[in-house]
């Protein structure tokens, strides 16, 4: 089975979050999806843009999927679920014929053919599957307690993401459980980190962040795992500011689900970019006998 | 012929954007028309004897009037041409109401509308034949579909008038959801106090005979004369025989059944009495819990069972009733949280629905009326009541309120501080609807002399932290989001239409709507009527309904069976099907077509096969007429030439030939 | 028709037929009257008491004497006050769709749907926009002597009916 998209790597992708870029890449060359990065391709205007004019946030986010249209990919995915929020924004809002000549104005170009996105965990549980993962697991994570988290905006609106239940997402929870791991049931699932308020508010992550710390290490929680650049900043790289300011020691990994996808599918640690992480998940991982 | 022509102004309603005397003028020039007129109210006294007095003094025999819908006055104006002498089917009329004033601003286009409209009227008067009702005979039995309060209330008023009533219940017992209630609100009664002897008053009525464990299988007839069929599940026990004594349940090794009754929070054996105060008091078996019945081994009950009345062999029995009217009180069911994954979607074992709760508080509960955790048996020290789970919240399909929920819900969080002294209650509200003798009162009660914190807000979610569970919400008068941990989350959920209920409503042939309750003949001005006659409806079927609006409704369904069968013979409407036989060419593709089985094959004297309408079971929807490739059955006052008349009318093809 | 009452000033109504069952479409059409849902006036209704009563006849009837456009509006499916009355209906409807661009008219000019009594917006909706469908149509194309039929045309069958065996037509066939 060959899958070729293109790809949209995000701006995180080449800063925070490198590693959610290379194991992204690695665990897709696996399962046997090509991904053609978008030449030329621009940021999608991220929160900023949206927060002060939305056409310009459209626009910004169209540029990538006209480019990718031009470049043959009927369809791109990404991994950055942020990414994702705003390039389906724009997608659907060029569909409307009355507001695509204002981004068209901007843009200076046609945007009646554009590509469609969708973010790469949707690509791996809906057209790789389950069943195929199970097959090419090599190095089960046997005897890891995982919590998957999946933030808040993975799934929401319902209306535009289409996809997974919008309060109770099951799709890294199948892919890990499949991986052979085990799953626990995180109820904070789709609660929100603190996101962006890092910056301006930082007593806002270290409070939302410390709840979701806090109800996972309830749960006995090994390793948290995420597939959204900031929800895996403010969890793994505030951790320590986050236990300051709550007077809390927790020590918790929190990874890629495509770095654990990753190791179960033969990938060595160097490839998945573990050592990018703040909180050093390779003692546990050794202890699970998964290096 | 001559007919006259009569056109109301309604007041304002009609006169302010027609022309109501332009269009009585300009009716005059129709064919067959002797006298117009407009009138202020034709529905009024003086209206209706202006008409009957028209009909006298210009030898009328036909009258169309132009006012509201049909829907509202056809019956008023056929009355009082019956007054007059005339048949009642020689009226038509026209609707320049709702169909012309009331939708459109402007007076030329609406005048000229108006007047099409009774230029209509007139030509399919001219069309009309006068129509005689048959009569027919009623038996006076009622059918009770449902045993709850509902159902119980119609079964004994038309019980105690002197009619014989046929009861089926599905479940085991009668006595529906408020035999499961500890207390009613607001007077916080005991439940089965007050609906304990209504339940055997059911069992010992000489004129009730109760089918319990039972659905209705099939129904067929009309008015006055339904033939039903009713499954009689199989029970495995003799209930001639079994005297409720409770032996079988003591010994039955299988204990591991959910108990139904006690809304699954407590086990039960597989041979069993669902509760003490239950009607009938027999026992029965759950064949999926059965030993004997799926393994082949076990029969301890028929061993102890000291009058030998188990039978492992029974089947199901259809047993055949002939009844004349038919009140449907089959309640409602419980919202399924489970949809609500924010809360648990179910999983989380101390976050229940009300109804577990009350089960919880009943001194006749799997506790003994004492409030504990489901998870650990711990006492609860704070309690948190979530309202509208399932009630006004379209994301999950159930826009309406239920109704009901926020009085219960008042209630619970009195008795759990009288049960548990030293706890605290919390309640999300959306808003407090306490519409009712006493009920705002009651809600107050709640919060003031009990304390009970009222939190205006949705709660966003639910979860465990440790042994205890964090619910989250938004409180909107203060502004803020809250949190809550809790020992015990009680779901208010609400209610839906009870399961199966559309496949009833087809038996019945009534209507329901979108979310399955049935739909009554007006909403407003026949609460307990169907649009099919003969049947009635009572209680929560309709919509979510409290015990007191359940009563009245169920006496209002009795009163309007007693109406009913206070004639010893009924009219037929005698707008129904009728056969031209020397047209009929007997290839009965209209018996085929038929919804009603209202066409029987006939041969005449020449022995040809003929097509022949049963008038009583006719409905007069016309599809035969339709399909009938000869034109011979014709639907009566809505015949094929009626309707081309009307056709031709409006499209002034006026061939000659 | 219109112009000849005498009562119109200035331009004409189209001339839509409605055929209306009794329980569900005609409360609803008197729900959104009650309600003042306001609505074009080229509408007639005709009331009968079931969708499944509509003889695809009336409508081809009512398009060849010069109807501009036809509305057929029945309970919904499985929402029939006699069961399945507006099953038949819809089956009638789809053949007579198929049939009408046979016979020249327009099958756009024939609409059918569903109203429940208490759909009163609904129905403002679907007259609404029939109407406005109705309107690009523009009127239908009359006949001579604008009845829907050719007058003369009529009268020559006339006449050659009146001929019995002596008209032309039988005697080229013998």
């Amino acid at each position: 089975m060959s899958i070729s998209v293109g790809y949209y790597p995000g701006c995180s992708g080449s800063g925070t979050s490198v590693e959610y870029d290379k194991s992204t890449r690695a665990v897709c060359k696996k399962l046997g999806i090509e991904l053609h990065e978008i030449d030329d391709w621009s940021c999608c205007g991220s929160t900023p843009a949206h927060t002060v004019n939305h056409t310009l946030s459209a626009a910004l986010s169209a540029r990538n999927l006209v480019l990718a249209a031009k470049q043959g990919q009927e369809e791109v995915v990404t991994p950055c679920p942020s990414c994702l929020a705003n390039l389906r924004t724009a997608s659907h809002k060029i569909e409307d014929e009355e507001y695509r000549p204002k981004v068209e104005a901007l843009l200076d170009e046609s945007c009646e053919e554009a590509a469609s996105v969708a973010s790469t965990l949707q690509l791996i549980i809906e057209r790789v599957g389950i069943d195929a993962i199970k097959k090419a697991v090599v190095k089960p994570l046997k005897d890891l307690n995982v919590a998957c988290y999946y933030g808040c905006i993975m799934n929401r609106p319902p209306e535009l993401m289409k996809f997974d239940d919008p309060e109770n997402p099951m799709a890294m929870d199948k892919i890990m459980e499949a991986c052979g791991a085990t799953v626990l049931p995180f109820p904070l699932k789709v609660e929100c980190c603190g996101a962006a308020a890092g910056m301006p508010k930082k007593n806002i992550v270290t409070e939302l962040s410390g709840r979701l710390l806090e109800v996972a290490d309830s749960l006995n929680t090994e390793i948290i795992v995420t597939a959204c650049p900031l929800c895996q900043m403010n969890l793994d790289l505030r951790q320590g500011q986050v236990n300051r300011a709550n007077g809390k020691s927790y020590d918790i990994p929190v990874v890629y689900f495509t770095q654990l996808l990753g190791l179960a599918l033969g990938l060595s640690a160097e490839e998945v970019g573990l050592s990018k992480l703040v909180v050093d998940p390779t003692p546990r991982l050794r202890f699970a006998d998964v290096l | 012929m001559r007919i006259g022509v009569f056109i109301c102004h309604c007041g304002s309603n009609i006169a302010a954007t027609v022309d109501c005397p332009a269009v009585a003028e300009q009716a005059k020039g129709l064919q067959d028309v002797v006298f117009t007129t407009d009138t202020m109210y034709t529905c009024s006294e003086p209206g209706q004897n202006e008409i009957i007095e028209a009909i006298k003094e210009h030898k009328l025999d036909g009258v169309v009037v132009a006012s509201c819908s049909p829907r509202m006055h056809e019956a008023t104006f056929r009355r009082a041409l019956e007054r007059a002498g005339l048949n009642r089917y020689m009226l038509e009329m026209a609707n320049i109401r709702e169909h012309v004033s009331w939708i459109g601003k402007n007076k030329e286009r609406n005048t000229v509308k108006a007047f099409e409209l009774v230029s209509i009227a007139v030509a399919k008067l001219r069309n009309n034949n006068p129509l005689y009702a048959n009569k027919f005979d009623v038996t006076k039995r009622v059918l009770v579909i449902g045993g709850g309060v509902a159902g119980i209330q119609a079964a004994l008023d038309c019980a105690d008038a002197g009619y014989q009533v046929v009861m089926v219940e599905r479940e085991q017992s009668i006595g529906g959801k408020m035999a499961k209630i500890d207390k009613t609100f607001p007077t916080v009664d005991c439940s089965s106090c007050i609906l304990g002897p209504k339940m055997v008053d059911v069992s010992q009525h000489e004129n009730i005979t109760l089918y319990a464990l039972s659905e209705v299988e099939k129904i067929e007839g009309y008015v006055g004369n339904f033939d039903v069929q009713v499954r009689k599940k199989a029970t495995y026990v003799n209930w001639d025989e079994c005297t409720g004594c409770g032996a079988c349940m003591e010994k039955c090794p299988s204990k591991k059944n959910i108990d139904k009754f006690n809304e699954g929070i407590s086990k039960c054996t597989s041979i069993n009495i669902p509760f003490p105060q239950a009607i009938p008091k027999k026992a029965a078996i759950n064949p999926e819990g059965c030993l004997m019945l799926q393994k082949g081994k076990c029969g301890v009950c028929a061993k102890v069972c000291p009058t030998k009345c188990i039978d492992f062999e029974q089947k199901d029995e259809i047993i055949t009733e002939k009844v004349g009217a038919v009140i449907a009180a089959t309640g409602y069911d419980m919202f399924d949280h489970s949809v609500y994954k924010q809360y648990g979607a179910g999983q989380y074992p101390d976050v229940i629905t009300s109804l577990q709760y009350e089960r919880l508080m009943n001194a006749s509960g799997p506790t003994g009326g004492h409030i504990i955790r489901p998870s650990d048996g711990k006492e609860p020290k704070k309690v948190v009541f979530v309202q509208c789970v399932g009630s006004r919240d379209p994301s999950v399909g159930r826009p309406y309120c239920s109704g009901f929920c926020c009085m219960y819900t008042a209630k619970q969080a009195i008795l759990t501080k009288d049960h548990i002294p030293d706890s605290d209650s919390y309640v999300f509200y959306m808003d407090i609807r306490s519409p009712g003798k006493g009920y705002d009162e009651f809600t107050r009660r709640a919060q003031e002399q009990y304390g009970v914190q009222y939190l205006r807000g949705r709660v966003s979610m639910i979860y465990p932290k440790g042994d205890r569970y964090v619910v989250r919400g938004s409180d909107t008068l203060a502004g803020t989001q809250v949190e809550v941990e809790a020992d015990l989350v009680v779901l208010a959920v609400g209610a839906e239409s009870a399961k199966n209920a559309p496949a009833l409503a087809e038996k019945m042939r009534i209507s329901y709507d979108n979310y399955g309750f049935f739909m009554e003949a007006h909403p407003k001005l026949k609460p307990v009527e169907t649009n099919t006659a003969g049947v009635y409806l009572a209680g929560s079927c309709v919509g979510p309904r409290d015990i007191p609006t359940s009563v009245g409704q169920g006496s209002a369904a009795a009163a309007k069976v007693m109406t009913l069968f206070s004639k010893d013979k009924l009219e037929s409407d005698p707008q129904v099907s009728s056969v031209n036989t020397s047209r009929c060419i007997g290839c009965m593709k209209c018996a085929t077509t038929c919804p009603f089985g209202a066409i029987k094959e006939v041969t005449d004297r020449a022995g040809n096969v003929k097509a022949e309408v049963i008038e009583t079971v006719c409905q007069g929807c016309g599809i035969c007429t339709v399909t009938c490739p000869q034109g011979a059955i014709q639907l009566q006052h809505f015949t094929d030439n009626q309707i081309l008349a009307e056709v031709n009318a409006l499209c002034q093809a006026q061939l000659d030939f | 028709m219109s112009g000849s009452t005498g009562l119109l000033t200035e331009g004409q109504d189209l001339r839509i037929v409605g055929f209306l069952c009794n329980w569900c479409s005609y409360g609803g059409a008197d729900t959104a009257g009650v309600a003042r849902f306001e609505q074009p006036t080229d509408l007639r209704v005709i009331r009968v008491p079931c969708s499944g009563r509509i003889d695809p006849l009336f409508i081809a009837r009512a398009l060849l004497s010069g109807a501009d456009g036809v509305l057929v509006s029945g309970c919904h499916p499985r929402d029939c006050h006699y069961a399945e009355g507006n099953f038949y209906a819809r089956r009638r409807f789809e053949m007579l769709k198929q049939f009408l661009s046979v016979t020249g008219i327009d099958p756009e000019r024939f609409h059918y749907t569903w109203v429940s009594a208490s759909e009163g917006q609904r129905w403002q909706d679907v007259v609404t926009s029939f109407t406005e469908r109705i309107r690009k149509l523009g009127p239908a194309t009359k006949m001579a002597g604008g009845t829907g039929y050719d007058e003369e045309c009529l009268k020559e069958i006339a006449a050659a009916v009146s001929l019995g065996d002596q008209c032309p037509c039988h005697k080229e066939k013998a």
